[in-house]
C-alpha cells in the first residue's frame, strides 16, 4: 500500500489539486465509459441493430432528398457515400451532447456520495458514444466495398479527424451537462438544437454548395470543419478541403473546449449541492 | 504503527447555504407596479446569477443558513468514533466534507490517508450489471484500482455469500444481497478512514453482526472508523468516543456511553419542560388546521413513561384545532430505536373519526397490552383527514416509552436477544 496521502479541506483547495486528481481517477474513467458502452447494449433488445437502421435510414433519405431530387454535387464520390462520411461526426456529434448532458443527473446518487472529478463523469459518456462511432465506421467499409471506392492516403489521417471530432462533442457537452444539473428544463433544449444543427451543417449536402463569399462565415460553425475533414479523408481525391474555413473550425472548437471546462469547473463545486 | 498519530484534524469547519424567503413590503398591499418591479428584479438577477454560474435562489430576502459552524476536533489513528445528533443537525454535512464532496465554506481540516465512505447502501451500483460487473464498478467508484479488486474479489464475493448469483443482474438480487455486496465492497476497500452512515438499519441480523465485526477488525488493523447512526446502543457497542452535534455546532465530545446518555437527557429535557413537541421535526405540515400539541403515555411525558411487562398502555394526544375539521383520525405509530415501524394503529380501523371544533382537544387511545420486548420504543404521531388526502400534521418520532422488564428472568434482560415480539403467555407441555 502506498504511503498515506494528505488531504487538506479549505475553501478553494480542490481547484489546486483537480487535474493531479483527474489523472488519478483515469481508471474510474475506464470502468464509467465500460459501464455506459455494457448498459446502453444490455438495456435494449435493438442495441446494435439501432446503432445500424438509424444511420443507414438517415443516409438514405438524405441521398434522395439531397442527391436525387435537388440534384446537389457529390464531390466525385457516389452521393451515398459522401453523405455517410459526414453524418459519422455528425451522429457522434449528436450523441455525445444527448447523453453527456443528461450525463450528471443520471449518475447523481454517485456525485451526491462520492468525491471523484466530476469532469470524468460526461467525459465517459461522450466516450462511450464511440461505440456507436465504430458501428458506422464498419457500415461504410461495406459501403465502400460495394462501390468498388478505393481511399487514397488521406484516410491515414482520419484518426486526427476523430480526435477533433472528440473535443469538437466535448466543448459543448461539458457546457450544457454542468447548465443541465441547474436548470433541468434545459434538456428539452437540446433535441431542437440537434436538430437544428443538423440543417446548418453540411451533412445531407456537401459544403462546396454554400457560395465562397459565405464560406468564411459558414465555418463559425465548427462542425463544418470536422465534417470537411472527414469527407476530406474518406473520399480523398476532388474532396477539396477550405483551409482557412477549417482553420477558423479548429480555433471554434478550441474556444468551445476552453469554455466548457471553465463552465462545468464553476459550477462543479456546487453540483453535491445541487443534485 | 504508531497508535496515537492523528489521521483527522479539522479547524473551525463551516458551511453555510444561501436560502432564499419571499418577502412582502410589510404594508400588506402592493401595487401593480411594484409587484412588477419587484419581479423584474429578481428575474434580473435570476438571469445574472445564470450567466455567472451562481446559485439562483427563490425569494427576494436571502439569508445565510450555516448548516456546520465552527467545529474543530482531531482524530487518532485506529479510533471508533460514533456521530449522533438529530436529524438536521449537521452530521451529513459534516461528513460529506469530509468525504471531500462539498467544500468547507470557512475553515480547514486536514486528512492522512484514504476516506472512503459507505453513505448509502449500492451508491453506484448499476441495475443491469451482474454481481461481478458492479464489484468491478463500485470498487472503483470509491477509489480501489483494479488490480487491488482483483486480489480482493473472492474474498469480496466471500464475504457477501453470493458466489451462485456472481453473474445475474443485481436488479434481480433480493434486497439483502444487495446490502450484502454493497457493504462487503466498502470493508475490503481497505481505506485509512472509513465513514458509515446509517447503513446498519438494514440487512438481517447475523449479517449485520458480521459487518459490526468487521468494523471492529478494520478498526484494530490501525484504520479509523467514523460510525453515524441513529441506533444509540450501536454507537455505544461500538465505539469508543463519540461526538454531539446539535445546530450545527459540536456540543459534546467523549467517551459514547456518556454522550449518548446526555444526548437522551437533552431530548427528554426538552419534551418534560414544557411537554412542547416544537422541538422536534414535522415533515408534513398543513398550516392553520390541526397541531399536535402533547403526547401523553399512561398519563406521563413520553420519554419517561415506565411500562411493566404486561401492563395496558394507553396513549393521550393533546390536539389544537385552529378552523373546525370534519372525519380527522389518528395514527400512532411504534418504532424501535432504530427507527423501525413495529406497529402502526389507525384510528380508522377501529372506527374512530372525529369532527372537531376549534380548540383544545385530548384524544386517548387504550391500546392494550403490547406484547414487545422489554426496550425504549419511540413514537410518532399524525393527524389527518380520514379520505387520507391531506395530512395535518405529523410528528417525526419522538422518545415514547420503555417496557420494564427489571422483574424478569434475565433471560429477558439479555440486551442482546434477538426478535420484536416477546410471546411470554404461551403453553408449555412436555407430550412425551
Amino acid at each position: 500500500m502506498s504511503a498515506p496521502v494528505e488531504i487538506i479541506l479549505e475553501p478553494g483547495r480542490a481547484e489546486k489539486n483537480y487535474w493531479r486528481d483527474l489523472w488519478r481517477y483515469r481508471e474510474l474513467f475506464q470502468v464509467l465509459a465500460w459501464r455506459d458502452c455494457a448498459v446502453r447494449y444490455k438495456q435494449t433488445v435493438l442495441g446494435v441493430a439501432w446503432a445500424v437502421i438509424r444511420p443507414v435510414l438517415t443516409m438514405v433519405i438524405f441521398t434522395v432528398i439531397f442527391g436525387r431530387l435537388a440534384k446537389l454535387p457529390s464531390e466525385g464520390a457516389p452521393y451515398p457515400l459522401m453523405v455517410f462520411a459526414g453524418m459519422l461526426p455528425w451522429t457522434f456529434f449528436s450523441t455525445a451532447l444527448a447523453d453527456a448532458s443528461n450525463s450528471l443527473v443520471s449518475n447523481s446518487n454517485l456525485v451526491s456520495k462520492v468525491y471523484f472529478p466530476r469532469l470524468i463523469v460526461p467525459t465517459a459518456t461522450i466516450a462511450a458514444a464511440f461505440v456507436d462511432f465504430f458501428i458506422g465506421l464498419l457500415i461504410l467499409v461495406v459501403m465502400m466495398i460495394w462501390y468498388q471506392f478505393a481511399p487514397s492516403w488521406q484516410i491515414l489521417l482520419l484518426p486526427f479527424f476523430v480526435f477533433l471530432a472528440f473535443l469538437g462533442s466535448l466543448g459543448p457537452s461539458l457546457w450544457i451537462t454542468a447548465v443541465n444539473v441547474k436548470y433541468r428544463d434545459f434538456r428539452y433544449v437540446i433535441p431542437f438544437m440537434v436538430q437544428f444543427g443538423l440543417y446548418v451543417s453540411p451533412v445531407g449536402f456537401s459544403s462546396s454548395v454554400v457560395p465562397e463569399k459565405w464560406r468564411l462565415l459558414y465555418s463559425l460553425n465548427p462542425m463544418v470543419g470536422i465534417i470537411d475533414g472527414f469527407r476530406w479523408c474518406i473520399l480523398g481525391g476532388e474532396s477539396k478541403i477550405y483551409w482557412p474555413g477549417f482553420g477558423l473550425s479548429v480555433v471554434v472548437v478550441a474556444s468551445f473546449l476552453w469554455l466548457g471546462i471553465r463552465q462545468f469547473r464553476k459550477l462543479e463545486r456546487a453540483f453535491a449541492d445541487l443534485l | 504503527m504508531q497508535n496515537n498519530e492523528l489521521v483527522i484534524s479539522a479547524e473551525n469547519l463551516s458551511k453555510s447555504y444561501l436560502i432564499g424567503h419571499e418577502m412582502g413590503n410589510g404594508r400588506g398591499q402592493e401595487s401593480f407596479r411594484e409587484a412588477v418591479g419587484r419581479h423584474a428584479k429578481s428575474i434580473a438577477r435570476a438571469a445574472l446569477d445564470m450567466a455567472h454560474g451562481r446559485q439562483i435562489i427563490h425569494g427576494n430576502e436571502v439569508e445565510e443558513f450555516w448548516a456546520l459552524q465552527d467545529v474543530s476536533f482531531e482524530v487518532r489513528r485506529g479510533e471508533v468514533l460514533g456521530i449522533i445528533g438529530r436529524n438536521g443537525a449537521g452530521k451529513s454535512t459534516l461528513l460529506k466534507i469530509l468525504s471531500r464532496i462539498t467544500e468547507p465554506t470557512k475553515g480547514r481540516a486536514t486528512i492522512r490517508g484514504r476516506v472512503a465512505s459507505l453513505l448509502e447502501v449500492g451508491t453506484g451500483f448499476h441495475q443491469e450489471l451482474t454481481g461481478r460487473e458492479n464489484i468491478y464498478l463500485n470498487g472503483a467508484i470509491l477509489g480501489m484500482s483494479r488490480a487491488e479488486i482483483k486480489a480482493k474479489f473472492d474474498e469480496i464475493v466471500d464475504f457477501a455469500e453470493i458466489e451462485r448469483f456472481l453473474d445475474t443482474p443485481v436488479k434481480r438480487y433480493s434486497s439483502g444481497m444487495y446490502v450484502r455486496l454493497a457493504f462487503a465492497v466498502a470493508a475490503h476497500l481497505e481505506p485509512e478512514i472509513l465513514i458509515i452512515d446509517e447503513v446498519l438499519a438494514v440487512g438481517d441480523v447475523v449479517f449485520q453482526r458480521k459487518c459490526l465485526g468487521k468494523m471492529q477488525d478494520v478498526a484494530q488493523g490501525g484504520r479509523t472508523v467514523i460510525f453515524v447512526s441513529h441506533n444509540l446502543s450501536a454507537i455505544i457497542g461500538l465505539t469508543s468516543r463519540a461526538f454531539l452535534i446539535e445546530k450545527g455546532r459540536l456540543v459534546m465530545a467523549g467517551a459514547s456511553s456518556e454522550v449518548v446518555s446526555c444526548f437522551l437527557r437533552s431530548t427528554q429535557n426538552e419534551l418534560q419542560a414544557s411537554g412542547d413537541l416544537s422541538a422536534f421535526r414535522r415533515p408534513y405540515r398543513a398550516e392553520g388546521y390541526v397541531e399536535i400539541r402533547s403526547i401523553k403515555v399512561c398519563g406521563k411525558e413520553p420519554g419517561v413513561a415506565f411500562i411493566g411487562l404486561g401492563d395496558a398502555i394507553a396513549i393521550e394526544i393533546g390536539l389544537y384545532v385552529l378552523r373546525p375539521v370534519e372525519r380527522a383520525i389518528i395514527v400512532i405509530n411504534i418504532l424501535n430505536e432504530q427507527m423501525e415501524v413495529l406497529a402502526s394503529i389507525v384510528s380508522a380501523d377501529s372506527g374512530f373519526d372525529v369532527s372537531l371544533d376549534s380548540g383544545f382537544h385530548t384524544m386517548r387511545c387504550e391500546v392494550g397490552v403490547v406484547p414487545l420486548m422489554p426496550r425504549d420504543y419511540r413514537l410518532s404521531v399524525g393527524v389527518a383527514q380520514s379520505h387520507g388526502v391531506l395530512a395535518w400534521d405529523v410528528l417525526e418520532p419522538v422518545p415514547g416509552f420503555r417496557i420494564d422488564g427489571k422483574q424478569s428472568s434475565a433471560w429477558l434482560q439479555a440486551s442482546d436477544r434477538p426478535g420484536v415480539l416477546l410471546l411470554d403467555s404461551c403453553k408449555w407441555s412436555q407430550q412425551s
